[in-house]
């Protein structure tokens, strides 16, 4: 192989940079992007549950069950919109969706509760929604669950099979931000640097520079790694931007070593854009390489990433597949560091699988990349 | 083989198939150092595919070549170091400045340091562009400026040859001279240079010319030679009616071709004084007005006409 030399890489890079400088469209994308889209989706995406609409047909109108009615209601997760007479009423509200649930105590709650027995009551949900729905089961039980614990503690000998005391760690108030801004990092960053080095190579031919370029004693590697270090800065600053927005807007935690991150993220940013040149020289259409790029980054980077599903939970089939997706090791590593503050010896796996990731973008990009002109 | 140091350019069989069509088919030739060479011929000749293949941008399918002394198959990385080319497209880039284009090509030649100064000074000298208009985007560049810049760029790391595929097209005749006394001056200086036009008042200024078509070489020699290749005498009919008479002259007894020249006819006749009187008198005939019939001596454009006839025509389109 001929040697590669330092003087031709820089020239590559440095008109690289002239030419992303010149362009207003390419400059927006690279910068203002990243902090919108971690703005925009961290207040989307969320898991958190809170104010959910329910109504009330209370058919024992005692102490007892308006002190149930309370409990749901000071629990913050509810808000008693409607108290109802009949249970005719419960169909409509739950079809037409003003309500998400009905909560239906009998006529002998007190009854029971005075002695001494078990004290059903009725959660009617609206499934439509599943994930609210278990989500705010998950609530109406706890709610009553604590309510015959206080009830039992006033006297009334209620048995309480379990009671369960948990703490949950690294993410303590369980706020799905939290989870999702470092998951976005990954997802955004492998989005974009695609997107923007797709239109790279493709540009050159279209605009018929290619051929004096192929023309010159450049090596092909020389221009790959040319073309990829402005868009490695660019990439660079993007994440400590997405970081600080987090920070700032939705107060996520940052435990880890800084360096780590950005080690991790240069790997992952190299396989991104290698990926991205990769189609670029491939298709040498901007258009089509474009189209080609967010088809290939988009769903997996979003859907098999583990950014809003848990990979575990996912068939086999799709599991397997995830492994190929890097945005999934990025993701694992950008939530290690930020909300667990771990190192290399937890990460060292993913670390490997973004290494693998931006030795195979490289390699695809200058194997695709022919200074051939036909 | 031939890779002796002093040859300049070349070739034996060089040959070139995409799928079925080939496109360059068995040309040879030799260019000695200091040549301006010429490759002339209508488009799809096989002009550009030549050039490529001896530019390290495609690998013949079979033949071989010697470029500035390194083999067109083995060693295309190295040749380009040694080679300057400009492509007929307009190749510089557009959004970068005169100034930023140079240190971008200078860069990839290695010119660096004084003698980057020195070629910068040489460039601005040679295009005329001063320090002043350095700083403004190439694309807002008259075209003739352009295309010396073009050649600017090809040739800051001063190459022993210089390709250039048909670089004066599209640019009017004031600056297609302005950049063939460049050429010159390159020549002058000791280059050789390889040149693909379809300009025929270009191929008059090469020191030799290879008259391309449908991928093969039809005729090598210089203007002058290649115009004696016509040995017939040509008549010049001057008439209203160009394209009718030159159809209505075409295959008649004692007519070898008859083809448009200008808004006139040429045709080329086995005898002219019996053709001078005969052929007024056949087009009037047909009602087609004859106001004039002078013998001429043949031009480039001519042979050229007449040699792409006998070997069966152009390609189409």
């Amino acid at each position: 192989m001929r040697r590669l030399s330092l003087k031709r890489l820089w020239a590559m890079a440095r008109k690289e940079w002239l030419h992303i400088r010149r362009d207003s469209r390419s400059l927006a994308m690279a910068f203002a992007v990243p902090g919108l889209m971690v703005v925009l989706f961290g207040y989307v995406i969320t898991f958190d549950v809170r104010d959910i609409h329910m109504a009330v047909l209370d058919q024992s109108h005692t102490t007892q069950s308006r002190d149930l009615v309370d409990a749901f209601r000071s629990s913050g997760y509810f808000r008693v919109t409607r108290q109802l007479d009949d249970d005719a009423e419960i169909a409509p509200l739950l079809t037409r969706g003003s309500v998400r649930l009905v909560l239906v105590i009998p006529p002998d709650f007190s009854k029971h509760l005075a002695a001494a027995e078990p004290a059903p009551v009725q959660a009617l949900v609206d499934g439509g929604d599943a994930n609210t729905a278990s989500i705010a089961i998950n609530y109406a039980q706890a709610i009553v669950t604590s309510y015959s614990a206080t009830a039992v503690l006033k006297g009334v000998p209620l048995p309480v099979p379990i009671a369960v005391d948990s703490r949950v760690w690294y993410n303590e108030d369980l706020k799905s931000s939290s989870m999702i801004v470092p998951g976005l990092m990954a997802t955004i960053m492998m989005i974009l640097s695609a997107l923007l080095t797709s239109l790279t190579i493709a540009r050159e031919w279209e605009r018929g520079t290619m051929e004096q370029l192929a023309a010159t004693p450049v090596h092909r590697l020389e221009v790959i790694l040319g073309k990829l270090l402005p868009y490695l800065g660019i990439g660079a600053i993007d994440i400590v931007l997405v970081a600080v927005v987090g920070g700032i807007v939705f107060a996520v935690p940052f435990r880890g070593n800084p360096v780590l991150l950005m080690v991790t993220a240069m790997l992952f940013l190299v396989g991104a854009q290698g990926l991205g040149m990769f189609i670029s020289a491939a298709t040498k259409s901007q258009f089509l390489a474009t189209q080609l790029a967010m088809i290939t980054t988009f769903l997996p980077a979003t859907l098999l990433s583990g950014l809003m599903f848990d990979l575990s939970s996912m068939p086999k089939v799709l599991q397997v597949i995830s492994l190929a997706v890097p945005a999934r090791y990025f993701i694992t590593a950008t939530r290690g560091i930020f909300l667990k503050g771990v190192g290399l010896d937890v990460l060292w796996g993913q670390a490997l699988g973004m290494a693998l990731f931006a030795l195979a973008g490289l390699a695809l990009a200058v194997h695709a990349f022919k200074k051939e002109i036909a | 083989m031939f890779l002796n140091d002093t040859c300049a350019v070349e070739v034996t069989d060089l040959t070139k198939a995409f799928g079925s069509f080939t496109a360059v088919d068995h040309v040879s030739f030799v260019v000695e150092p200091g040549e301006i060479f010429g490759f002339l011929g209508p488009n799809g000749a096989g002009k550009t595919t030549t050039i490529r293949m001896l530019t390290g941008l495609l690998l013949p399918t079979s033949g071989d070549g010697c470029v500035a002394g390194l083999d067109i198959l083995e060693d295309t990385e190295e040749l380009k170091q040694r080679i300057g080319y400009m492509s007929q497209l307009f190749s510089l880039y557009g959004d970068l400045t005169v100034e930023e284009n140079i240190a971008f090509f200078a860069g990839l030649y290695g010119v660096t340091g004084e003698r980057l100064e020195r070629r910068r000074a040489w460039v601005r000298a040679m295009t005329g562009i001063d320090e002043k208009s350095g700083g403004q985007l190439t694309s807002e560049l008259p075209l003739g400026w352009k295309q010396r810049l073009a050649l600017g760029c090809a040739v800051l790391h001063e190459p022993r040859i210089l390709f250039l595929d048909e670089p004066t097209s599209g640019v009017d005749p004031v600056a297609r001279r302005n950049f063939w006394e460049l050429i010159y001056t390159l020549a002058d200086g000791g280059t050789t240079v390889l040149v693909s036009t379809h300009y025929m008042e270009e191929a008059e200024y090469c020191h030799r010319l290879a008259l391309m078509n449908r991928g093969k070489l039809i005729a090598l020699d210089t203007p002058k030679a290649i115009k004696a290749l016509m040995t017939e005498p040509l008549l010049e009919i001057r008439t209203a009616h160009g394209p009718a008479v030159a159809q209505a002259l075409q295959g008649q007894p004692g007519v070898t071709e008859a083809a448009m020249f200008g808004r006139a006819v040429h045709v080329a006749v086995e005898n002219a004084q019996a053709a001078a009187v005969a052929l007024p008198a056949f087009l009037a005939a047909r009602g087609l007005d004859v106001q004039a019939v002078t013998p001429v001596r043949p031009s480039l454009e001519d042979v050229f006409v007449a040699l792409v006839r006998r070997e069966g025509g152009a390609v189409a389109g």
